[in-house]
């Protein structure tokens, strides 16, 4: 537990940095944007008070969507005002999930563009079991969790498969498997074993009521026990990268496959075993998003969860603890920019600019480094480039 | 007989999975079909000379005549195999011959526009040909590029911003490689100054360019729409005579000047590639950097400028999605034609004829879906959208043919490192 806490600080910095680089660009763009305050160029100290108050609402009103809404709390109580936060983490259970899958086998030398298939694939299997059968909740919720892993599983863990057997990329695979889930699951929701009875609309039935996650604050907030499975598999997968023998192998693998094979190592074998452990980490998280908040699987039940869990493994730097907390943190700035369009006018499409930003200096340590003059402090695992072939 | 080299194993296992396609499918299209109706193929469009304007033929018949075309097409494979040759020709009528005949067994009792099909075919293809030239550029001098579908993306909305604003469609097309280029400087600058994993910068690219026109969209071209989001689009040009032959006059000579723009690119590509000095720098710093850099070739340099041209060429494929087409520019309108022309690039086995056929294959495949879906066919239209992408995960997979590609694409080339 020390050890797992102790990886917390070494993925700190450059990740503050980022933000803080991201979130400065993030505010240029917003006030270049803006008509009424470039208008005010002219006249330097009127334009840089509106441009700081326009910037300062706009990551205001994030903060308030995301964590604390003061006003809700006059209206409505205390525990009330925290409805946002409870939005932010319920936002972040499924990334937390599907980051874990790509973080997972970043480790094991793969990337894991797929994370959106597999979480499908997920939910999809989640879906049956949830409204086909019905049963006492506990046994039923797990089933349904089993599900989930074992969809999501055979999906990663055909590229592993594929990979491993005939030398097949798995980014490749993984991007042409994605959109094949997203057409799968389009033409799945119009048959009749998922197509809800009176409805032309593709919607499957809900998952009956012993298949879903207890909320934990009350019917008000929707977050769900969701989040404490989410914990129990992060700490999961620390252990297996850490403590575990096969979690060594994967690392092996993935900071030298040649090395490994001659080591001893079934670099194959590890491959498919690693694809299908991730995908069954995404279709974990598809069961406990559909069951958790969905219940109906829809052909947007992913929605971008399983793209932005890539951002999410890359700013966590690959490691399980800083996926978790990358996880909250993107939660967060979704969340909070469904208010910034009503509370200021920006749209929350700049959301994903920073998101973007973030990640784009996480993955360039060097410029970082250049920017703000840093020598060697700056730890960074970059991700070892690798070429198509090998 | 005698021990056949990898070459000649992958051919003949190439020959026999042809062959046992053509048994499955003369079991399904033919033997067990109960479709009688005829099929109706229509040919004119209405300017070309008038050569033939339909053809009715009933479904079983029609199977028949092209499942023989497909029996030609496995024959002369493998005579061609015999003879120790490459069996493109008769992979070539035999993929002909079991399309059509799949066409005449679904769309019994249909009828089937077959030029207009093929006309769109080409429509749908060109961002594809466009961006699988610019993945081409990039990987064979070494440079993995992901971000086509951001370099797309980004230069369909500066094209129509700019055409918009300027209220003229040449400068829009001026401005399209000019934005490709630019989000090429990014991937270029990122992956050779900082050696940051290519894939992981592609990715992120495709982000950030789907977040900034998501949001400067949202921002400009929704509430100031007539003067921001207005562009118009070129109209088809037809060339003088040769548009006028049937069929193939309406599909290649009747089309907007992006359409011969990307003739033209193409060929310029495929000649200087493999005959030019360029071309062959460039396709030794993409398979050997260091004995590239040995003769004096600045490999990291040249690396730059082929990430720049290639972005340019992106450039003006993102611009057929609005000015080559609608006119105007909506949310994420590439809709993945980026990671499609990737699929192209890779199906065409990093080789500009390859991806050219690759693409009008895929777009071939998506006119199709679209067609038998409004003639009624019930055939999931999603499987049919799903070809192009199980296509290139059989093509990667190795189970027809070995796909490889320049060996040293993705690895960033340091001097004094291996």
């Amino acid at each position: 537990m020390k050890q797992f806490l102790f990886s917390l600080r070494r993925v700190t910095l450059l990740p503050a940095l980022s933000f803080i680089f991201a979130f400065f660009i993030g505010g240029i763009i917003i006030v270049i944007s803006d008509p009424i305050i470039m208008a005010q160029l002219n006249s330097p100290g009127k334009f840089l008070t509106s441009a700081g108050a326009r910037i300062g609402n706009s990551y205001l009103a994030i903060f308030q969507g995301s964590i604390y809404d003061v006003n809700l709390a006059r209206e409505s109580g205390v525990v009330r005002g925290f409805y946002p936060l409870s939005e932010t983490i319920v936002t972040s259970i499924p990334l937390i999930f599907a980051g874990l899958a790509v973080a997972l086998a970043f480790r094991a030398g793969l990337f894991n563009i797929g994370a959106q298939g597999q979480f499908i694939f997920g939910a999809i299997g989640a879906s049956y079991v949830g409204f086909n059968f019905e049963m006492s909740p506990l046994i039923h919720v797990l089933l349904v969790l089993l599900a989930g892993i074992i969809c999501g599983g055979i999906f990663g863990g055909i590229v592993g498969l594929l990979k491993a057997k005939t030398g097949a990329h798995e980014v490749i695979v993984t991007i042409m498997l994605n959109y094949v889930a997203a057409l799968f699951i389009l033409w799945l929701l119009k048959t009749s074993v998922f197509l809800r009875p009176e409805r032309f609309d593709p919607i499957a039935p809900d998952v009956n009521l012993s298949a879903r996650l207890p909320k934990l604050l009350g019917a008000d907030l929707r977050l769900h026990l969701g989040i404490f499975i989410a914990l129990v598999v992060t700490y999961f997968v620390w252990w297996l990268l850490n403590r575990s023998t096969l979690g060594f192998k994967f690392r092996a693998v993935g900071a030298n496959a040649s090395a490994a094979k001659t080591a001893g190592i079934s670099v194959p074998l590890v491959t498919t075993i690693s694809m299908f452990i991730c995908g069954g980490l995404a279709g974990l998280g598809g069961a406990v998003h559909l069951i958790g908040t969905e219940y109906a699987l829809t052909a947007g039940v992913a929605g971008s969860i399983g793209f932005d869990a890539i951002t999410v493994a890359l700013l966590g730097q690959a490691t399980p603890i800083g996926t978790l907390f990358g996880a909250v943190l993107f939660g967060a700035l979704q969340t909070g920019g469904r208010t910034l369009l009503s509370n200021t006018g920006t749209p929350s499409e700049i959301i994903q600019v920073i998101q973007a930003l973030i990640v784009l200096f996480i993955a360039a340590p060097a410029l970082l480094k250049m920017v703000f003059r840093l020598k060697k402090s700056v730890e960074s695992k970059s991700m070892a480039a690798k070429g198509w072939n090998g | 007989m005698a021990q056949l080299n990898a070459l000649q194993k992958r051919r003949q296992s190439g020959v026999v999975t042809m062959a046992i396609l053509l048994v499955v499918f003369t079991f399904i299209f033919y033997v067990t079909s109960s479709r009688v109706e005829p099929v109706i193929y229509s040919f004119y469009l209405g300017d070309e000379w008038k050569l033939i304007s339909e053809w009715k033929i009933g479904s079983k018949s029609g199977v028949m005549i092209f499942l023989i075309f497909a029996l030609i097409g496995v024959t002369i494979s493998f005579i061609q195999f015999k003879n120790n040759k490459k069996i493109t020709l008769g992979s070539l009528i035999f993929g002909f011959g079991s399309i059509m005949a799949f066409l005449s067994w679904a769309a019994a009792g249909k009828f089937i526009p077959l030029t207009g099909l093929l006309q769109a075919a080409v429509l749908l293809a060109v961002p594809l040909i466009f961006g699988s030239m610019a993945g081409l550029l990039c990987e064979k001098s070494g440079v993995i590029n992901i971000a086509i579908e951001g370099q797309l993306l980004f230069s369909a909305f500066v094209s129509a911003v700019v055409a918009s604003l300027s209220q003229n469609l040449i400068l829009g097309l001026i401005s399209a490689p000019i934005a490709g280029a630019l989000v090429s400087w990014i991937l270029a600058y990122f992956s050779i100054r900082f050696q940051v994993n290519q894939v992981i910068l592609g990715f992120v690219i495709n982000v950030l360019v789907l977040g900034l026109t998501n949001f400067f969209y949202t921002v400009l071209l929704v509430p100031y729409e007539s003067t921001w989001n207005a562009a118009g689009s070129f109209s088809a040009i037809p060339i003088p005579v040769l548009s006028k032959i049937p069929v193939i006059g309406p599909i290649l000579f009747n089309q907007t000047i992006i359409v011969y723009l990307m003739y033209l690119i193409v060929t310029v590509i495929q000649i200087a590639l493999f005959k030019s000095k360029w071309g062959l720098r460039t396709r030794a710093i993409g398979e050997l950097p260091i004995a590239a850099d040995s003769v004096g070739i600045d490999v990291n340099k040249l690396r730059f400028r082929n990430v720049l041209i290639a972005g340019a060429v992106a450039g003006v494929g993102g611009a057929v999605f609005t000015i080559g087409a609608v006119g105007v520019f909506s949310q994420s309108m590439t809709a993945g034609a980026g990671f499609i022309a990737l699929a192209c690039l890779i199906f065409g086995k990093w080789n500009p004829k390859g991806a050219l056929i690759a693409a009008l294959f895929f777009g071939f495949t998506n006119s199709l879906q679209s067609n038998l879906s409004i003639a009624g066919v019930p055939i999931p239209s999603e499987f049919m959208l799903m070809i192009p992408y199980i296509a290139t995960i059989i093509a990667v997979s190795g189970l027809i043919g070995r796909v490889r590609a320049p060996a040293a694409d993705g690895i960033p080339y340091l001097r004094g490192t291996k």
